[in-house]
């Protein structure tokens, strides 16, 4: 027979027996060991039925392929953009994934995407030996122009973008910045009012601290309200 | 002449006050302070990045490499010069060595992990505080580890072990057996084991024991101050 | 990491009195002092925290011989480390140039020529036998202005000393005993970075403030207002306005941090 050792939802770390027996299964940010299933992560267990698994409170960004990313511009060669996507290797923007637009060969990249130019990219592909490729071409994909990026845990982007979007859609609504998370972890905020940028990026922090607290959405909106008066709350 | 009092009063298989935290270095990627008696060592961790030069990538999996440090004005006598010694460098690689064990990198293909120990003020059982500081520091970093590691230095001194050597035992007259070892706690398997000095089988077997009582009672400490920090 | 946009994007906000994190031009991150933060090694220490900047200094004192022209003088050592574990963009390796300045600079010229110690005093046996005062700082966690943070933590550290026990017959230091004697200081020279950015000047900058960076230049004042140390740093030049004008305000600015020692 089996036996859970934890409960939903509950704050594991590495080493913990999350369940005795062979009626469990590990999921991500666990591993079976003889008849142990153990937890390899600092994370909040999410049980599902048979399924144990780890919503990790602070993980590295593993690129995957359809993920959105931001990214700053490190080399430009004559067919191609080098980005630091916040990963250990840096990610490439071939030539012909550039632009919507055509680019002739033999043109000055550093005409589109400069050194330390952020941009916003796709990533297309991701090899075995974690070559990246990125694409400019989609919407929303484009350089950043002004505006600041402020750096959070990938494992919290999830709850910074919310369920279909809720949870950033109502911080720009309430604070009118314009906001582009990107999955690797990098946020692009910008406002005319510096002021209401500075309450954004401490909403974002918040999130990212307290990720794993239920009731986060009421909590962060209430902070919102308390900082820009609730004229410009959610209707 | 046997040795029935501890120098600090302490029961012979009595550890040191000991105490944790993670998220002391906002920059860095995940750290930790871990103290045990007077000993107070910081960890950093910085990465995954690109490492150079090439030919130390490894093309499998990230590489870890740690770097142990002691603060000039943390020794006991005089000012410990800046810079690495023959000392720090094989407590760097021992440490590497004792964590590896437990550290999945197979994500990071040719990258480096960095983690960076320093001494703030040493007291005895500086790379076992190091190595534990470490360990909590890559789990706060949050690569998947199979399990936490944690580390403390067992002695001999004439017929007793002594748990948790303090420095007035490093110095005890007599001479001594220092024995630091590091281990998963969960299982007891054994990731760094060094000696200096002469035992017999049967002490070591009862030197083993003693550390992996005390590792277990380190464990929970580190288990605490990695959920601390979200139960805040 | 510079970057382009925040960069700009910092230029912009200073243009209208505003700075990323809401702060006024003039006004510092709070600051918090801890002392004998290695109290069992160290014969003095402290750890300044200035936001999220984080610096732990440690005096060490060692007994040797004089130079020969000064026979009946001790001396002050003065060295900063940029450790890696405090920054992404630190590396280990021989002091860069960066930690090299900061220790001359902020560290030693503000000590020295303010003549906060009476060197003389360090005398044991003219000479024969001086006290050397070995200070030591080490940054913790970069988030820009290390130099004031420095600084403070160096002189916090001073304050926090206690000579060892020496025993003039065996020519030893007992580190184990501290004697009640601290190190007398006369001045305490307070260093304040200011940053002109477009033609505003801010004070405390953060690291991203200071990857933005036109001029800099780092006054160090004592009690009267004099100023014992100046290091001009960044890219642009300073006009002789610019430079009465930073005066000014790393001045009043010395006399508000001089008060969190008394």
């Amino acid at each position: 027979m089996g036996e859970l050792k934890v409960k939903d939802k509950d704050i594991v770390v590495p080493g913990d027996v999350l369940a005795e027996g062979m009626d469990f299964l590990p999921a991500g940010g666990a591993f079976r060991e003889g008849e142990n299933i153990i937890a390899s992560q600092v994370g909040v267990v999410s049980v599902n039925g048979r399924l144990l698994k780890l919503v990790p409170l602070n993980a590295k960004y593993i690129p995957k392929r359809g993920d959105t990313v931001i990214g700053k511009i490190v080399e430009v060669t004559n067919n191609c953009w080098f980005v630091d996507i916040g990963y250990s290797n840096h990610a490439c923007i071939p030539l012909r994934d550039g632009s919507m637009e055509y680019i002739p060969k033999g043109a000055d990249l550093t005409q589109y995407y400069d050194y330390n130019d952020f941009v916003v990219a796709n990533i297309t592909n991701v090899s075995k030996s974690k070559e990246i490729d990125l694409s400019m071409k989609g919407p929303g994909l484009r350089k950043l122009s002004e505006g600041r990026i402020i750096k959070v845990n990938s494992a919290k982007v999830p709850r910074i973008i919310g369920k279909q979007g809720s949870m950033i859609s109502m911080i720009k609504q309430m604070t009118d910045c314009r906001i582009v998370v990107g999955q690797n972890g990098l946020v692009w905020l910008y406002d005319i009012d510096p002021l209401k940028e500075v309450i954004a990026v401490e909403a974002i922090k918040k999130i990212e601290e307290r990720a794993h607290i239920q009731g986060l959405t009421d909590e962060i909106k209430m902070f919102l309200e308390s900082k820009v008066g609730v004229k410009n709350a959610v209707q | 002449m046997p040795y029935n009092k501890r120098f600090d009063g302490r029961k012979f298989d009595e550890l040191r006050e000991i105490s944790a935290e993670v998220g002391v270095i906002p920059n860095a990627d995940g750290s930790a302070k871990f103290k045990i008696g007077k000993t107070i060592a910081i960890a950093a961790v910085y990465g995954p990045r690109v490492l150079h030069p090439r030919f130390l990538q490894d093309p499998t999996k990230g590489v870890l490499r740690c770097n142990y440090n002691m603060m000039s004005f943390s020794g006991s006598g005089e000012r410990v010069r800046p810079g690495p010694s023959r000392r720090s460098k094989e407590i760097s690689h021992i440490t590497e060595k004792a964590l590896e064990p437990v550290l999945d990198l197979s994500e990071f293909p040719s990258a480096v992990v960095d983690v960076y120990i320093e001494l703030l003020q040493t007291d005895a059982g500086t790379r076992c505080a190091g190595i534990t500081a470490a360990a909590l520091a890559l789990a706060d970093a949050g690569f998947p580890m199979k399990d936490l590691i944690s580390a403390v230095a067992v002695g001999r001194i004439e017929d007793k072990v002594v748990l948790d050597v303090s420095k007035e035992e490093e110095d005890y007259e007599g001479g001594m057996a220092d024995i630091p070892i590091a281990m998963l706690p969960r299982t007891g398997e054994i990731t760094l084991l060094q000696m200096d000095g002469l035992v017999t089988l049967n002490e070591l077997k009862e030197v083993l024991k003693s550390a992996k009582k005390a590792c277990e009672q380190i464990y929970k400490v580190q288990k605490d101050a990695l959920r601390a920090r979200y139960l805040k | 990491m510079s970057n382009g946009i925040v960069t700009s994007h910092i230029i912009n906000l200073i243009d209208k009195d505003s700075r990323l994190d809401g702060r006024k031009l003039d006004q510092f991150r709070d600051i918090k002092i801890e002392y004998g933060v290695s109290a069992k090694s160290a014969e003095g220490s402290a750890l300044v925290k200035i936001g999220k900047t984080e610096v732990v200094a440690g005096i060490k004192m060692e007994v040797g011989e004089p130079y020969p022209d000064r026979l009946d003088e001790g001396t002050i050592i003065a060295n900063v480390e940029l450790l890696p574990l405090s920054s992404g963009e630190f590396e280990s390796g021989p002091p860069t140039i960066k930690s090299i300045e900061l220790a001359r600079s902020v560290v030693d010229r503000g000590l020295r020529e303010s003549k906060a110690i009476d060197f003389k005093k360090l005398t044991i046996k003219k000479g024969e036998k001086v006290w050397t005062i070995l200070i030591d700082a080490y940054s913790i966690n970069d988030d820009g202005n290390l130099a004031d943070a420095i600084g403070l933590a160096t002189l916090a550290a001073i304050k926090d000393a206690k000579f060892p026990k020496y025993d003039e017959k065996e020519e030893k230091i007992d580190y184990k005993e501290k004697t009640k004697k601290g190190i007398e200081l006369k001045e305490l020279p307070i260093p304040v970075t200011v940053l002109k950015i477009k033609n505003k000047f801010i004070l405390d900058p953060t690291l991203d403030e200071e990857n933005a960076m036109g001029a800099r230049l780092t006054v160090t004042t004592v009690e009267d207002g004099r100023i014992c140390a100046l290091q001009k740093g960044g890219i642009s030049p300073l006009t002789p306005e610019d430079t009465e004008k930073i005066i000014e305000l790393a001045t009043k600015k010395g006399k508000e941090l001089r008060k969190l020692f008394k």
